[in-house]
């Protein structure tokens, strides 16, 4: 098979294996249903491994070619094709590898669900969508993955279709991201009309013609276009990737299977958008505005939705809410130009957000599906694998010295910090106090997880299946089996290590800059690259900055708190009622939303239809007409008796005005 | 060589009388006679589709003999571009029409199969005559197996609706009427080529636009006369409804692109502003009461007539765009996005309406409150309730997606704030429909009438994977569909770019 042909076959493996295990589910069974699955996605691995082993020792140039032609309209080519360049393949990997990782923990996590196949099903079309997304050379199949996705991500979510609060959340989740869709897609209708062409190269190719380039939006006043363009591709990313105020569909969309928050939730889709805009590059670098708007939106996420991870106490919405502040990260680093530090700092999250995700899901299970961490604690004896990978995961994502996330991290911390961009100082005092918030929810997690006292007790002989008041178990809590602990344990070795070993081709060889322009003037990274000295002397130097030490002190106050006085938590929230109350509300988002848009969409709707459609067109116009003519027929009918003499009277009446008129005139 | 246009429309109509003379007795014989001609007729469509060649606007398989000698009206046939995907939907809801009703309608069989047959020829004949007055007794005939449908089968309000729906429908036609006949005065033809050469003043135009305009409107249905539409597909029987969403509504968006547009250019761009606001009303603010429905099949009407709002925006943008660039570079978009806007919506309205339909024929409710958690028992089913429901909602790989994505980017060209207004039906098209799907499909077993359902049978599976197998052809690979149209989309475009006042 020649390279082209392997390519095609990577998202399209996953594709039939999720026909096959999705429609043939009572065909194939349970074991078969994994099994086709699980190839197909260890497949595409391979295969997405192998175009990056040749990428790096091969010199294998970007591909970039047509599968077949969608349509062709007025000399407008819309095309299926993929672009596989170095950004592609990275992605390919990551994506691939944590899906598999997923598919082989689900064996275990969703042992007993009847849904077994469809799981499986949809989570090998979730892969397929998300390869379509990344692999795509043009900006429709972009949309196609980008809504395809989102819609696996609505099928996940809802899995447990009879639970109220899933179909809600899933509803929720595809609504808002569609508000981010709207953005995107008026956005690839400016790029139409501005390049007539959504072929990446073509557009990018002809970008700079475009630069000086108007749009009057209101009459009188001209916008520049490329700000335009960008801002309504990133209001689609805001919706992917949970930037707010579009993030409120992320932390309810833990109603799904732990499995498919630590794939689609964490490591993957919600990156779409981060890979979507450092994919556009060559645009965003023409609109500092639009930069600055990225920025302060991600400054903002970073900031505030990790503040709200400390108060919470369900462990999945703790990492949900770590996300979103690890999006917002990624964000900023857009917003600054240091494209490849956000690439970076996707990948290294992926390995680690997955791992804690799944940890979590790990967790859940032994505590027979109790996610509040008020009824944990002192787990480590018992589940020693969940616990040890949990605090590689930890320390890779607050940053810890040669950890992955500490190089990404810091990166980030360091780019915004060489940013003359408008906003960058506010945005760093964001980023850089988001490191103590992110060590304070994060280790207060694992503290309340697995330190402590036991906060549950075993109850012997009770019903296992039975639901069990809160803190009771009927059976001691035991460390997962080898599906699900193996996957943690590989990913818990890229969690360490890959931050380490691809720093410096990632950041500073340049090995992106085959899809990523920017601006010699914006090279953040380039600038920071001239201080740094390796991976090792990087690591040494960050015991002694500032995000260092502000996630000691997040650790330290974890520490304090929950391991020796919880009573100064108590006292906190007593304190600061208000700034509590404010987190625990989530800053009142979910509220605005609900009687703002949901409940004032229904009441629009309603007023608007029982008003005019029925009220006046039906009741007025067609109805009134009909008894307007009813009413005028009521007097024309006396006319007609049906007697004959009346009608030779009116004739004979008839008769003399006619002969009247003739005579006068 | 054959007339096949003529077999096309005759073939399903003397079928249907042939179906009739059955009488009441012998229903299967109705019911498998009336397969075989509806399936004969589709097969029929193969030749037309093969022989059919892309590359030119010139009308083809043209059949012409004199009908009326005395008043010059020719019995003229032919199609192009724009005719040739309807007549194939039109074709390919026959059999499936006949199997929807299969073992659900079962009095007066033989009446009600002859009353689609005989609507099938007559709506293929809209969309192959060439002559003014052929087309007008085909548009009004097809008026009456229709009315009868909803008035024989239909549900309680049948009156009220049948009648409304016949008042609308005529009152807009009578004024069409009045068009045809002065155009025929003044071009001394009933070809409906020879109007397109006419040379009229613009204020003509304008009456014969708004003429027209009374007709199509009102059949499409466009804002603010859409009303007898809900009440229409509330109390039809689910084939009327299925014919009616499916293929009726597109006389309308046909109407625009074969009399309005080439007839009357100048009055089009001198009122492409009131359409296309119209248009827009169409998609959001029916976007808004679609939201609020209570009843399913009302929902989807609702949902039909946002739809439409596609049709009339993707047509009339094209002047805009002409104003703002001196060239209609980027109309074809527009205008082709509409077609596939009409074809789309025939697959899906027809497969929402069959899914409400499944549901009916087992629960007899419409109510969206009858039910809950459907998913538990019928599995099945929820796949493809599901499918369409997103396919109405535009998701990418779907047909649904193609036809909105095209007019919105082509709209954007036009005005942002068009594009802006269309676009609001990605999250209102989503909301309406995912909130239905909520409520019915998902969620825990609603009442006792769900807990006894069963899943679809055969018959069902057969006409929901056909319709879905065309949502997703459509939407995966599309270029079959638009390429039948561009050189007739292209010619459209050129004739209206040239004013016709001299």
């Amino acid at each position: 098979m020649d390279l082209k042909t392997l390519l095609i076959v990577i998202p399209l493996l996953p594709l039939f294996g999720a026909i096959v295990a999705g429609l043939g589910r009572h065909v194939v069974g349970r074991a078969g249903a994994h099994w086709v699955t699980i190839l197909a996605v260890a497949a595409s691995c391979a295969l997405s491994v192998n175009v990056l082993y040749q990428q790096i020792f091969a010199g294998l140039e970007t591909l970039n070619f047509s599968v077949y032609t969608w349509m062709v309209v007025e000399g407008v080519t819309f095309e299926v094709g993929f672009l596989v360049d170095h950004l592609t393949s990275l992605m390919m990997c990551v994506v691939t590898f944590v899906s598999l990782m997923v598919h082989i923990y689900t064996i275990g996590y969703m042992q007993d669900d009847p849904g077994y196949q469809r799981f499986f099903a949809y989570i090998n079309l979730f892969t397929f969508a998300m390869l379509m997304l990344v692999m795509s050379n043009n900006f429709m199949q972009l949309f196609f993955g980008w809504e395809a996705v989102g819609l696996v991500s609505y099928l996940l979510i809802g899995f447990w279709f009879k639970k109220e609060t899933a179909i809600f959340a899933n509803m929720k989740a595809f609504l808002v991201n569609r508000v981010g869709d709207f953005g995107f897609l008026l956005g690839i209708a400016a790029v139409l009309m501005t390049f007539n062409s959504l072929d990446y190269a073509e557009v990018f190719a002809a970008a700079p013609e475009a630069a000086t380039d108007t749009i009057a939006l209101i009459p009188g006043v001209d916008w520049n276009l490329m700000t335009v363009i960008c801002v309504c591709l990133f209001i689609g990313a805001m919706g992917k990737s949970a930037q707010a105020p579009l993030h409120v569909w992320l932390p309810d969309s833990m109603e799904g299977p732990t499995p498919i928050s630590a794939l689609i939730h964490a490591a993957t889709m919600v990156t779409a958008g981060i890979f979507m805009v450092a994919r556009m590059s060559p645009l965003f670098e023409m609109s500092e505005a639009a930069l600055s708007f990225v920025m302060l939106i991600g400054a903002f996420t970073a900031l505030a939705m990790g503040a709200i991870g400390i108060v919470q106490n369900d462990i999945k919405r703790v990492v949900a809410y770590s996300t979103l502040s690890q999006l917002g990260y990624m964000t900023v680093a857009l917003g600054v130009s240091a494209y490849s530090a956000a690439i970076f700092h996707l990948m290294t999250h992926a390995f680690f957000k997955a791992l804690l995700f799944l940890g979590a899901g790990s967790v859940i299970i032994a505590m027979h599906h109790q996610q509040d961490m008020r009824y944990m604690g002192g787990l480590r004896k018992y589940m020693p694998i969940t616990w040890l990978t949990g605090w590689l995961g930890t320390l890779a994502l607050v940053g810890f010295p040669f950890f992955s996330g500490y190089y990404s991290k810091d990166a980030i911390i360091l780019s915004v910090g060489a940013s003359e961009r408008f906003g960058s100082d506010l945005t760093y005092w964001a980023v850089e106090l988001g490191v103590f918030i992110t060590a304070l929810y994060s280790f207060r997690l694992l503290y309340l997880t697995f330190h402590g006292p036991e906060k549950f007790q075993v109850v012997p002989g009770a019903d296992p299946h039975a639901h069990l008041p809160d803190g009771q178990l009927a059976h001691a809590p035991h460390e997962s089996p080898l599906v699900v602990t193996i996957p943690l344990v590989l990913l818990a070795i890229p969690s360490v290590l890959i931050g380490f070993f691809t720093m410096q081709p990632i950041l500073f060889g340049g090995w992106l800059s085959d899809a990523i322009t920017v601006n010699p003037a914006n090279d953040v990274v380039a600038r920071i690259g001239a201080d740094i000295d390796g991976p090792v002397g990087m690591a040494l130097h960050g015991f002694v900055t500032l995000p260092f030490w502000l996630m000691m002190g997040g650790l330290t106050l974890a520490t304090v708190i929950y391991l020796f006085r919880p009573s100064i938590a108590e006292a906190v929230k007593a304190r600061a009622g208000f700034l509590y109350r404010l987190l625990d509300n989530k800053y009142y988002f979910d509220q605005f939303n609900q009687k703002v848009f949901a409940d004032g969409t229904v009441k629009l709707g309603r007023g608007l239809w029982s008003k005019f459609d029925a009220g006046f067109i039906d009741g007025w116009l067609v109805n009134g007409s009909a008894r307007l003519v009813a009413y005028v027929a009521g007097f024309v009918r006396r006319w007609q008796t049906g007697f004959l003499y009346d009608y030779a009277f009116s004739m004979i009446i008839g008769l003399i005005a006619i002969l009247g008129v003739w005579v006068v005139l | 060589m054959m007339p096949l246009l003529s077999i096309l429309i005759w073939l399903p109509i003397v079928g249907g009388a042939l179906v009739l003379a059955l009488g009441e007795q012998r229903a299967n014989a109705a019911r498998y006679l009336s397969l075989l001609i509806a399936g004969a007729t589709l097969a029929l469509c193969v030749p037309l589709y093969m022989g059919f060649d892309n590359s030119t606007a010139a009308m083809q398989f043209v059949e012409q003999s004199v009908w009326i000698e005395t008043f010059k009206v020719n019995y003229h046939l032919g199609i192009d571009g724009f005719s040739l995907p309807l007549i194939l939907l039109t074709a390919f809801f026959g059999p499936l029409v006949v199997l929807g009703a299969w073992e659900v309608v079962q009095d007066k069989v033989h009446q009600y199969m002859a009353a689609f047959l005989i609507m099938e020829g007559l709506m293929v004949g809209v969309f192959a005559a060439l002559d003014g007055l052929l087309f007008y007794v085909f548009f009004e005939a097809m008026l009456i197996p229709m009315f009868l449908v909803i008035g024989m089968w239909g549900g309680p309000r049948r009156v009220y609706a049948t009648i409304k729906f016949f008042l609308y429908t005529f009152l807009g036609s009578v004024f069409m009427l009045v068009g045809i006949i002065y155009l025929y005065n003044q071009a001394d033809s009933w070809n409906i080529m020879d109007w397109h050469a006419l040379p009229l003043t613009l204020q003509e135009q304008i009456w014969l636009f708004l003429a027209f305009f009374a007709a199509f409107a009102v059949k499409i249905p466009m804002f603010p006369v859409h009303t007898w539409l809900p009440d229409a597909h509330v109390e039809a029987p689910t084939g009327g409804s299925v014919v009616l969403a499916a293929i009726m509504l597109k006389i309308g968006g046909y109407g625009f692109v074969r009399f309005s547009l080439p007839i009357a250019p100048d009055a089009s761009a001198a009122l492409d502003g009131f359409v296309i606001a119209l248009s827009l009303i169409a998609v959001v603010y029916i976007g808004f009461v679609a939201l609020v429905q209570k009843d399913m099949k009302k929902l989807i009407a609702y949902s039909s007539i946002s739809h439409m709002g596609f049709v009339t925006l993707g047509i009339f943008i094209a002047f805009s765009i002409y104003r703002n660039s001196g060239s209609m570079h980027g109309a074809g978009l527009g205008m082709e996005g509409a077609m596939v806007q009409m074809v789309s919506h025939g697959f899906i309205s027809g497969a929402l309406f069959l899914c409400v339909g499944v549901l009916y024929d087992r629960v007899h409710s419409r109510e969206i409150s009858a039910y809950g958690g459907v998913a538990n028992t019928m599995p099945w089913f929820a796949f493809f309730a599901v499918l369409f429901f997103m396919a109405n909602s535009g998701l990418p790989g779907t047909s649904g997606f193609v036809g909105e994505f095209m007019v919105i980017l082509a709209s954007f060209r036009a005005n942002f704030w068009y594009a802006f207004a269309a676009g609001l039906t990605l999250i209102l098209g989503a909301a309406y429909s995912l909130w239905l799907v909520k409520r019915v499909v998902f969620g825990e077993v609603g009442n006792a009438n769900v807990e006894a359902l069963e899943d679809i049978n055969g018959r069902e599976a057969v006409m929901l994977s056909s319709l879905a197998f065309m949502v997703l052809l459509v939407g995966l690979w599309p270029a079959p569909l638009v390429d039948m149209m561009h050189v007739s989309v292209n010619q459209l475009l050129e004739q209206i770019a040239v004013s016709k006042i001299n």
